[in-house]
This record gives structure tokens, sequence and C-alpha cells, in this order.
């Protein structure tokens, strides 16, 4: 051990005059932070990840966690993070992973828009009081209305595609059963049903439990296929291609065997303990044309009867691949930024892999707006978004609807410690160990995210209010109504907006 | 702010511009002297089957001859001359109105099925993007803009509108809030055959500026107004829809009502609002638009802005005001105010 061991980083302490030795701490962390020794509480500061369940569970709030001073010799360049990973690998000679989103200090352009809001020439639109429309479609649309008049009556002969009826632009990204438990799941599923909107399954097939729900279900093919079959085809109410994600673009994905117990394995249909393993690229689709004949076969093997979306990760020619996909056939693209959340993904890529969403939004919308067919296919933002100002700001930039995740799943208790690979969540979400599984009552659950999905909703329709919007329509690449706030030149060009003053 | 009013005979029986310039100037109140503006139709009667090509020029020489060989790349001037104007002590001249009659060569443009059309309309955009000191801000056949900064009786003595007859006028006082006022952000804004006047601000325009811009539209006159001409000449002309579903389009029923029609008619409505939603405008509007054939007046679907309507005999007037209408025609019959969104239509009856 010639490198010894890095220093821990949090720092657990119990306020022993206020603890009752409940034992509470000691039950809820699956972490092994704590242990019972001759009656006494014993902390392991060293396993402590942040997760906070303690915290939250101790009735008497004795314990506090703080994130322990390193005393490293302090330097610009080799900062504790660099210096410790290198230590890490040098030690493992393996690759570093992580979970949930890009944790470098990026400057994060949404905070950097300024939305606008009328005065006195203007009236804004008071949402109390007068209607106000977030009623999204997502799918294809018609570039022009074929009719024909018939005695001074119209008769259309334009034939809709399918689209997916949203009564709020915010959906629910794709986080597999297998990744995150089925409880998670089932509170997701029950929350889109709440608000009329959709989740994503993720590419882990559809367990039983969904199947009431399969209606505001999307499924998702990635590029291992797991629980791909005709008849989870027929499920879900759109279907979702997964080329690339956010955290991770440019690998597949992995699910590690202990996480595959004996439902996920029949869910997925893989053998019981097996790794689930997502190949980097489809091994059908090396092209546009390979993309296209895939949405096709899919669209074929349900009867043209459902929109296939194609998801991406943002990356740096993500406007011209966009542009391809709307030509694929695809009646969405999904685009997702590298501030995206992971269950696991190796530690090089979430950091420094694609491009921020913001900018994604607008150069794809750009594109397909300089090409023509913006209206005729919709685009879907996800990565990093964690407010209703930043749906509002994506809108607004461009996108017809989000997927949002990581919030989801703190409306949850998520509290973001990063840890979701280990498979050991104490919250519930990213495990399947059925002890912790079982924190989670679904119908609890559902509540709290239906509620961030209503609460998001009822601020989007005030920020349109105030816009003097009342239609979501008149939100969507409303560049106009957006403003860069200490942004340089080359990023206000890329966005398409002005600088604020002007 | 701002003050609009239209007329239309239906029997296309023309009148002078004299009342509709007694009409505006009442509704000063509505306006800062910084825009006004008229047009009518049917004034060029001895050119009726060419383009009446209106432009402001900065001077005559640079911008002049960049326009006239782009016009004769394109087609043939038939003849051209300066707009006759007459000095205003409160009219500062900024420019110099020029009009060419002008007739494109059809065979150039192809694959389409309106190719003057379309080749004057892209003659307009081609020159108000890249010709500097020069802007098209009238294209029609038979029709034409005259507008200014200035006020509505100083613009319309500076252009003599009364010697003008037309079957159908349009002006506009201006109140500019969002942009400045400029001789190019006066009222009414024209493309081909369509003409509009505003009163409101359009805060869906960056949605809809994007999406006339991706149909070969060029904004070039940094105000509002301007894409509501092209909006129309898009739908209208180019997809063929008729004024009254134009309208539907740009202010439709909310959903909770296209929700309650009968199923054909949601089904209509409904794939009207998923083609056309980039085109849905937003925000405080009363606008009257002109073609050839007629004139269509509307409001914001929650109706933020005034809309009056009026009718005598063969005349339909709309305007902002009860009053503005009632200096026009003292006689005037049936007075109302449309519902929010609805259109009002006045059609030439031939």
């Amino acid at each position: 051990m010639s490198l010894g061991s890095v220093p821990l980083k949090y720092k657990i302490s119990i306020d022993r005059d206020q603890c009752m030795k409940c034992m509470r701490c000691v039950d809820n962390c699956s972490y092994g932070v704590y242990r019972i020794e001759d009656d006494k509480i014993i902390i392991d500061s060293r396993k402590c990840t942040a997760c906070h369940r303690c915290i939250s569970m101790c009735p008497r709030d004795a314990i506090m966690l703080q994130e322990r001073p390193v005393d490293y010799r302090s330097h610009p360049l080799w900062t504790t993070e660099a210096r410790e990973d290198v230590i890490n690998q040098a030690r493992s000679g393996k690759i570093i992973l992580s979970g949930m989103g890009n944790a470098v200090d990026y400057p994060i352009i949404f905070d950097r828009l300024v939305l606008d809001a009328c005065q006195v020439t203007n009236p804004s639109i008071d949402p109390l009081r007068e209607p106000m429309e977030l009623r999204t479609y997502i799918g294809k649309k018609p570039e022009k209305l074929d009719f024909t008049m018939k005695d001074g009556d119209v008769e259309l002969n334009t034939k809709l595609a399918p689209n997916l009826k949203l009564d709020t632009p915010i959906m629910i990204g794709h986080m597999s059963y297998g990744a995150i438990s089925l409880n998670a799941q089932l509170s997701l599923a029950k929350a889109v049903a709440k608000t009329g909107t959709f989740m994503g399954t993720g590419e882990g097939g559809m367990h039983e439990a969904i199947y009431p729900y399969q209606d505001h279900s999307i499924v998702q093919i990635a590029s291992g296929r797991f629980g791909v079959d005709i008849d989870y085809l027929e499920r879900g109410a759109a279907i979702e291609i997964k080329v690339g994600q956010g955290a991770k673009p440019g690998i597949g994905g992995h699910l590690p065997g202990e996480k595959v117990c004996a439902d996920v394995s029949c869910t997925r249909m893989i053998p019981l303990g097996s790794d689930a393993i997502s190949p980097a690229p489809h091994h059908d689709i090396y092209s546009i044309e390979d993309l296209a004949q895939l949405v096709r076969s899919l669209k074929e093997a349900t009867n043209w009867e459902k929109p296939v979306f194609v998801k991406i990760a943002a990356v740096h020619n993500v406007a011209a691949i966009a542009a391809g996909i709307a030509r694929s056939s695809a009646d969405a693209v999904v685009i997702d930024g590298f501030k995206g959340g992971t269950g696991a993904a190796p530690k090089v890529f979430r950091d420094n892999v694609g491009i921020p969403i913001e900018a994604a939004i607008a150069a794809v919308d750009q594109k397909l707006n300089d090409q023509g067919i913006r209206n005729e296919v919709s685009i879907i933002a996800s990565g990093g978004l964690r407010n209703s100002a930043d749906l509002a700001k994506s809108i607004a930039l461009g996108a017809d609807a989000v997927y949002i995740g990581t919030a989801s799943l703190i409306a949850l208790g998520c509290r973001v410690c990063g840890s979701c690979y280990r498979g050991l969540c104490p919250w519930g979400i990213a495990t399947q160990r059925p002890e912790l599984v079982e924190r989670i009552d679904s119908d609890v659950g559902s509540e709290n995210v239906a509620n961030l999905i209503r609460g998001w909703t009822l601020e989007l329709s005030e920020l349109m209010g105030a816009a003097g919007l009342n239609s979501i329509e008149s939100l969507r690449g409303n560049r106009e109504r957006l403003r860069g706030y200490m942004l340089d030149e080359g990023l206000l060009d890329v966005l398409k907006i002005e600088s604020v003053g002007a | 702010m701002c003050g609009i009013i239209g007329v239309i005979d239906r029997t296309m029986a023309r009148m002078d511009g004299s009342s509709i310039k007694k009409a505006l100037s009442l509704m000063d109140e509505r306006g800062s002297g910084e825009g006004a503006g008229y047009v009518a139709y049917g004034i060029y009667p001895d050119y009726s089957d060419c383009y009446a090509i209106h432009v402001f020029f900065d001077n005559l020489l640079e911008p002049k001859t960049n326009v006239d060989r782009i016009l004769q790349k394109w087609g043939r001037i038939v003849y051209q001359e300066e707009i006759p104007t007459y000095e205003q002590p409160n009219l500062k001249r900024e420019h110099i109105p020029w009009r060419y009659f002008f007739k494109p060569y059809t065979d150039l443009m192809v694959g389409t099925t309106n190719p003057d059309d379309d080749n004057v309309k892209r003659l307009v955009m081609t020159i108000n993007s890249t010709v500097e000191g020069a802007l098209v801000f009238s294209s029609g056949i038979n029709l034409g803009v005259f507008k200014a900064s200035g006020w509505p009786e100083d613009v319309a003595n500076f252009y003599r509108i009364e010697d003008y007859k037309g079957y159908i006028w349009l002006a506009h006082n201006r109140y500019p809030t969002n942009t400045s006022g400029w001789w190019g952000g006066a009222h009414p804004f024209n493309l081909l055959d369509w003409s509009v006047v505003h009163n409101g601000e359009i805060t869906s325009y960056g949605t809809n500026r994007r999406y006339v811009e991706s149909h070969g539209y060029q904004c070039t006159m940094s105000t509002d107004t301007e894409v509501v001409a092209y909006l129309f000449d898009l739908i209208g002309r180019r997809h063929g829809l008729p004024s009254d579903m134009v309208v539907e389009a740009l202010a439709p029923p909310f959903w909770d009502e296209i929700d309650e029609m009968p199923e054909k008619q949601e089904e209509f409505m409904r794939a009207l609002r998923l083609t056309y939603g980039p085109a849905l405008m937003n925000g405080p509007f009363a606008i009257v638009i002109a073609t050839k054939d007629g004139i269509v007046g509307f409001t914001d679907r929650i109706k933020l802005r005034p809309l009056v309507v009026g009718e005598n005999d063969s005349k339909l007037y709309i305007s902002s005001e009860e009053a503005a209408i009632r200096i026009m025609d003292p006689d005037v019959e049936r007075i109302y105010m449309p519902r929010a969104g609805e259109p009002v239509i006045g059609r030439v009856t031939q």
C-alpha cells in the first residue's frame, strides 16, 4: 500500500446530547456509516456519500455533515480531485465510474439568459383569469393543409400523423427498470398519468406493473435491444430509439449483474445476474439510411400508429445530425445535453464529452428552420433542467417539450449524492435491494413528482402570461423573448439572441 | 395606441382619399407624429397589368442604379417616376419616394403556381435585404402605399392623398413603442396584394418571424407588423387558404373550444393549429388586412385592442374608433364590435 488512502470526503458527527439512540441512522444507511458497539453509535465517515438519508430520518436533528477540509498543498492546476483521481487510478488501473450529471464547474448558460415581461404597451396576461394553453402535440406535422371546398363545407384531405398529446410540455426521461427500482418507476408512471404527460421506460423493457400506465409510456430501444418484442412495442404510446445519451455520448450502457435480479432479468429478457451491456453503436445503424430503415421498420411493425423518436447526445455537429434524423421519417428528435444525469458513466465522459443543451437546442432549431422543416418534426430537450425557468428558456430557444430526469428523482428523495452505480441507494431509487426499494411508496412518490410537474406548469403559465403569451406555440423558438446576459458574441450568435439592453 | 381605419366599397366604386384623411386625423390622440400612412386599391387603372413598386430611396445614385439593375434583370420597367410630393412644414423629407410599373418575365420563375407573384416577392426580399439606401414598401398590382414619419394630415398633404381614387382604403396613425419612428416602420405594410395596418404589439413576433423566414421571407423593417403581411402571403396566397381560414390559423379558437366542436370541425381545427402553430399570433392586436378582393379585420384571441365595424350600403368600415367611422360617413348603420378573434370580412361583389 505504497500510495496509502485518499482522505475521506465527508465528516459525520452526532450531537450526543440530542441523540436518543433510536438507531434510525443505523437502519437507514445502506452504505454502512453507522454501527452499534456496546450500545453506542459508532461512525465510519469514510463510507458516507452525503446522501442525507440519515439526516432526513433523524427525529432529533442530531446528525451533522460537513465536507471535510482537505489539507493538500493548494494548487490551481492539481486540484484535490485531479490528485485523487490519479491516486485511485494508479492503484486500480481502471476507468473511474460516476453517477448523476456532469460535476465540472462549467458556466451554466441558462443562468445567463433572461426572460422578457410586458409593461404598459402590451398587457401581461393573468393566467388565473384568462385561458393559458400549454397543450403540446409531439409528432410529425404537415407542411401545409390539403383540403377541398364542397358546397361551402371544408373537406380535409390531409391525414395527421399520430402525435402524442401532452397537457404540459414536461415529460419524464428514460430511466430503465434496473437502473432504478420498480417502485421509483411506478411513482413516475403514476405521476405522468395524473398530469397528462408521458415518461420513458428506458432500455429495460416494461414491467407488468407499468402496464396500467402504458398509454403514458414511451418505450425505448437501445443498442442492446433489452426487453424488446412486438408486445413491448405495441404497449408504448410512442417508441424511442436511443442512439446517444448526454452523460455519455459515444458509448453504450452497462447495468451491472448484481442489479439484475429475477424481476429485472425477466423484464429485460436476459439471464439472471448477468451484466446487461448495450454496445456503443447500434449494430444495424451506421448511417442515416440505416436509421431511416429502423424507424420505418418500427412504424411498420406497429401499423404506423405510433410516433417514433430518435434520441441523440448533444455533440458538436448535433444540428446536421438532427436534420438527418428529421428526414429519416422520425417524428421527434430528442437531444440530451452534457449535463444530463446517468446511473453510471465513466467520469471522463460525463465531465468532458458533449455540449450544453442550451446551445444544442438553438443550433438544431435553427438548422431545421433554415431548411424549412422545423414545424414538421418535434424537438424534445433534456439534460440538466433544474426548474421552470430552464424549461421556459428551452422552449424559447426552440424545444417543443422537455424530458426531466434528475429533477423527478429529487422529487422522490434523491439528494444527488452521485453513487447510483453502486446499487445501494438508501432512498430506494437506484437500487434493486428489496429492503431499500420498499422505502418508496409509489402513491406518495407519484404525488410528489406530480406536484413538481404541476408547480413547473403553473410557473411556466405565469412566465408566459408575463410575456404576453397565452399559447405555448408562441413561446416556441421565440428568441425575441430572451436576452443574453454576459454571454460572448460567439455564443449569442449560436443562440441567435441579442444581448441585454438590445 | 395607434389608430387604424379601413373601408371597402364592395361595388368597387372608387372613393378619393379626402375622407379617410379626415378620419385618421381625428385619431391623432392615438399617434405621436412619428408615422402615418395610407394604402388605396384601384388607383393605377392605366397600369392595371403592372406591379406598382414603390421604393424609398436615400438618393438617386447608387441605390437606384442597383434597383434598376435588379428589376431589369427579372422583368421590364414599363414606366417609372418620382412619386409626386408636396413640401410640408412639419414633415422632414428623409427619403425620395419613387414608383416603378413593372412586368416580371414569367418564364424566369419555374416550378411555382404563381410565377409572377413569386418573382416579385423574391425581388422585394432581395432589394430590401441587399440594397443599401433602398426600401420597397409597396409592390401590388393597381394599388399603392403612401407613408412617412409625420402626423396623418401632414403625410396626406405630402402625397396629396385626395388626388388618388380607390375602392379600398386603409390608413394608420402610429404610436411607436417598440422601435423608432422611421419611414419604413410606418404602416401600412405591404407585400404584393396584401396590405396590413395594425394596432398593438405582437408578442409572438420571434416565432412568427422565424416561421416566415424559413419559407423565404426576410424581415427587414424592424417592426413586428411586417410579419403579418408575410404570414398572409405564405398561408393565404401560397398555401391557398381563404382569408377567414387564415384568420383562424393566426388567431385560432382555444383548445377547450376546439374540443367541444362537432367531430369533423374539431378534426379540421386541430389539423389547422398543428400545421400553423408557428403562425399563431399572440399579444394585443387589432388588424385590418386588405387584398384586391376585399378586407379582413380581426383582433387577438382575448381582444386586448378595440375594433369597431360599421356598414352603409355597399361600404364596410373597420376602425379603432366609432367616431372615425362616423366622421367619414355620418349615415353609417349597423355599428358593432366583433368578438375576439372573429374575422370581419368585406368582399367585392363582381
